[in-house]
C-alpha cells in the first residue's frame, strides 16, 4: 500500500511540474463556461423580417407596429416588389417576409376577414420554424384583439392554448446548457489526461523501468488515475463555482448528488482514456484515437441536440454512451431538483459502464509482450 | 546455485527466429557480457529473462525462479537499466531515488541512507534537488545504475548501458559494475563495444540468434588466435546472415 503512495506523489509532481497542464485545468473550464453557453445558444432571436405594406391603412400600420415591437424581429419596410425583397431571402439577409395586400383593411372591416402572406426562410429550420410560428401568434393576437369589442367575438367561443414551461420557466437556454457542458469538461479533462498518461510513459522509455518493477498492474493503472480523478472534481466544483457566478444557475438538487454521479463517471471515462493510452504508442495516436471517440460520445449525448429528435436507431446507439447518463442525471438534478430514486436507471448505467471499462483497462495494459 | 540458468530458450516474431535455442549459465557474483551486433537477438534475449517479453519456447530460471511462473518473485529480485535512459526528467535526483527505492519497498530510514550513500560515491553533492533532466548524460547514466541496484537485486540486467558516451565515461561507468559485482551482486550486461568485452568475467558472442562462443575473455582470444576481443568478435560477425537493425 505504501508503494502506492509513492507512485501517486509521482504523478502529482509530473501534472504539477508541467509547464502547461496546470494552467490548462484552471483555464479550460472558466473559459468554456464563459463562451460555449453563448455560442451554444437556442434562443431565437432577432429574426430579421421584412414588411411589405401594400395598404398603408390604419390597420395594417398598427400590425406592423405589433410585429416590430416584438423582441424577436428585428423589422424593417420594404416598398419594392415582392419579388425583389425575396432576393434578400436568397442571399439570406432576410428570414421572414410579411406582405400585406392592397385592401387588407378593407376586407377586414367588410367581411370581417383578410389575409397576409408570410414568405420563411427555412434553410436555418429552428430559426425559420420558430420564425412563423411568433409571427402567427403576434398576428391570431391582433386579430383577437381587433373583434374584441365586437359582439360577433364575444359569442363565438374560443379556445385558448395557455403553455407554462416546467423546471426552465423562462426557457433560458442557459441553464440546459450550462450542466451540460459541465459534463463536457470533466469528460474532456479526464479523458485527455487519461489518454495521454500510460503513452507519455511509453515515450519516455520509463514504461519499461516500471515494467520489470514489482508493482502489480492493479496498482500502476489506480495510481495513474487517482490525481486525474482528483483533478476532474476539481474542474467540477470550479465548473459549478462559474456557473454560479456569472450564469446565476444552482442546482435545484442535491450536490452530493451531482459529486456522486460524477465519482463514478469519471472512473468509467478515466477508463477509457486509458485504454485508448494501452493501445496507443505514441501521444499522437493516444489524441487522435481520443478525438475521434469524443467527437461521437459528445454528439449522441443529448449535450447540445436533443436525443428525442434522433432517429430511432440513433436513440438507441446512444444507449451505449456512458455520457448521455450523465447528462440527463446532471441536468435533472440541476433543473428538476431530482433525487437518487429519480435517477437510479442512469447511476446503475454508470456503475455498469465503469466496471466493464475498468476491466478492460487492467486487462489490455500488458506488461510483457509476446 | 547459478544465478541465471537459461535451457533452449527461442523467440519466434512470425517467422522470423529472433533468438533461437539459446543456453547457458551465470554465476553468482559474475560479470557476464552479452555481445553482439545491433539485431544479433541480444535485447530479445534479455527482455525474456527480465519478463517484459514471453518466450516462445524453451525453460529458464533467474535467482531461482521460473520466468514463466514466478515472474513476480524474479521482479523483486532484479534490478534493470536499459539503453533508452529511464528515471524522471521531471523529478529530482533525491525524488527519483525515492521514487524507485520506495517502490522496490525500502523503509524512509534505508532511502535516506542510500541517497546519502549514490550522492557521495557520484560526487553529486549540491545536486541532490536539480532535475534529473538537467544532469550531463554520463551522470545521467550512472544515477539510473545506482538506482537500478538500490534495493540490493541478487542480478542486475543492464542493456547496453554505456550507449552514446565517451570512452572516458564508459570507463568510469565500468569501475561501477566492478564496485556492485563486489557486493556480489550478479551483472548481466549487453554491449557491442568490445572493449567493453575484456572487462568482462565471462562473455558470449551471438551471431544471428545463436551463441557462437561462449568463455573468459583469454579463453576466447586464445581459441580464436586473436589478440583482442574486437578480433574474435569480427571473425565470428563476418559469418553473419543478417544485416544491422
Amino acid at each position: 500500500m505504501i508503494r502506492f503512495f509513492y507512485l501517486i506523489e509521482k504523478e502529482f509532481k509530473h501534472i504539477f511540474r508541467d509547464k502547461f497542464m496546470p494552467k490548462l485545468i484552471f483555464a479550460v473550464p472558466i473559459i468554456q463556461l464563459l463562451i460555449l453557453p453563448f455560442a451554444a445558444n437556442f434562443d431565437v432571436k432577432n429574426i430579421n423580417l421584412k414588411i411589405i405594406d401594400r395598404d398603408n391603412s390604419a390597420l395594417s400600420a398598427r400590425l406592423a407596429g405589433k410585429l416590430s415591437a416584438s423582441e424577436y424581429f428585428a423589422a424593417s419596410y420594404g416598398k419594392d416588389s415582392y419579388e425583389k425583397e425575396f432576393s434578400g431571402i436568397e442571399n439570406g439577409t432576410i428570414d421572414i417576409i410579411l406582405e400585406i395586400p392592397k385592401g387588407f383593411e378593407k376586407g377586414l372591416v367588410v367581411s370581417k376577414n383578410s389575409q397576409v402572406l408570410i414568405s420563411v426562410n427555412a434553410i436555418n429550420g429552428i430559426k425559420g420554424g420558430l420564425g412563423a410560428s411568433y409571427a402567427g401568434s403576434i398576428i391570431n393576437d391582433f386579430s383577437s384583439g381587433l373583434f374584441a369589442d365586437s359582439a360577433a367575438a364575444q359569442n363565438s367561443k374560443k379556445i385558448e392554448i395557455l403553455s407554462d414551461y416546467r423546471f426552465n420557466p423562462y426557457l433560458n437556454s442557459k441553464a440546459f446548457i450550462v450542466p451540460a457542458i459541465l459534463v463536457f469538461l470533466i469528460s474532456l479533462m479526464g479523458g485527455i489526461l487519461s489518454a495521454l498518461n500510460i503513452v507519455s510513459e511509453k515515450e519516455l522509455g520509463t514504461m519499461e523501468q516500471m515494467n520489470v518493477a514489482p508493482v502489480s498492474k492493479t496498482m500502476f493503472i489506480a495510481s495513474k488515475m487517482f490525481p486525474v480523478w482528483i483533478i476532474g472534481m476539481a474542474v467540477l466544483t470550479i465548473g459549478m463555482a462559474v456557473s454560479y457566478a456569472v450564469y446565476g444557475l444552482f442546482p435545484k438538487g442535491s450536490f452530493l448528488l451531482i459529486y456522486l454521479f460524477a465519482a463514478v463517471y469519471l472512473t468509467a471515462f478515466m477508463a477509457f482514456g486509458l485504454i485508448i493510452s494501452n493501445i496507443s504508442s505514441s501521444a499522437q495516436q493516444a489524441i487522435l484515437a481520443f478525438l475521434f471517440f469524443i467527437m461521437i460520445f459528445l454528439l449522441m449525448s443529448g449535450i447540445f441536440t436533443p436525443l428525442s429528435s434522433m432517429p430511432n436507431w440513433a436513440q438507441k446507439i446512444t444507449l451505449l454512451n456512458p455520457v448521455r447518463y450523465i447528462v440527463e442525471a446532471v441536468r435533472a438534478i440541476y433543473l428538476k431538483g431530482a433525487g437518487f430514486s429519480d435517477l437510479r436507471a442512469q447511476f446503475f448505467a454508470i456503475c455498469a459502464f465503469s466496471a466493464i471499462l475498468n476491466t478492460y483497462a487492467v486487462a489490455s495494459f500488458k506488461r510483457s509482450s509476446s | 546455485m547459478n544465478a541465471i540458468e537459461v535451457k533452449g530458450i527461442t523467440k519466434k516474431f512470425g517467422d522470423f527466429v529472433a533468438v533461437d535455442s539459446i543456453s547457458f549459465e551465470v554465476g553468482t557474483g559474475e560479470i557476464f557480457g552479452f555481445l553482439g551486433a545491433n539485431g544479433a537477438g541480444k535485447s530479445t534475449a534479455m527482455r525474456m529473462l527480465c519478463g517484459l517479453l514471453e518466450p516462445t519456447s524453451g525453460e529458464a530460471k533467474v535467482a531461482g525462479f521460473d520466468i514463466y511462473k514466478q515472474r513476480e518473485q524474479i521482479k523483486k529480485s532484479i534490478g534493470y537499466m536499459s539503453q533508452k535512459f529511464s528515471l524522471y526528467g521531471d523529478l529530482t535526483v533525491a525524488e527519483n531515488i525515492k521514487f524507485w527505492g520506495g517502490l522496490y519497498g525500502l523503509t524512509k530510514a534505508e532511502i535516506r541512507a542510500k541517497e546519502e550513500e549514490i550522492v557521495e560515491k557520484l560526487e553529486m553533492r549540491g545536486w541532490e534537488n536539480s532535475f534529473v533532466a538537467s544532469l550531463p548524460m554520463g551522470w545521467k547514466q550512472k544515477l539510473a545504475f545506482s538506482i537500478s541496484i538500490m534495493h540490493s537485486p541478487k542480478i542486475v540486467f543492464l542493456d547496453e548501458p554505456t550507449g552514446g558516451v565517451d570512452p572516458i565515461v564508459r570507463r568510469k561507468f565500468w569501475e561501477e559494475i566492478y564496485d556492485a559485482s563486489l557486493r556480489s551482486i550478479t551483472v548481466f550486461v549487453t554491449t557491442h563495444y568490445m572493449d567493453e568485452a575484456e572487462y568482462c568475467d565471462r562473455a558470449s558472442i551471438m551471431v544471428d540468434g545463436q551463441i557462437r562462443a561462449l568463455g573468459t575473455p583469454a579463453e576466447l582470444k586464445k581459441k580464436f588466435g586473436r589478440a583482442d576481443m574486437d578480433g574474435v568478435f569480427k571473425d565470428l560477425a563476418r559469418g553473419a546472415q543478417r544485416k544491422d537493425a
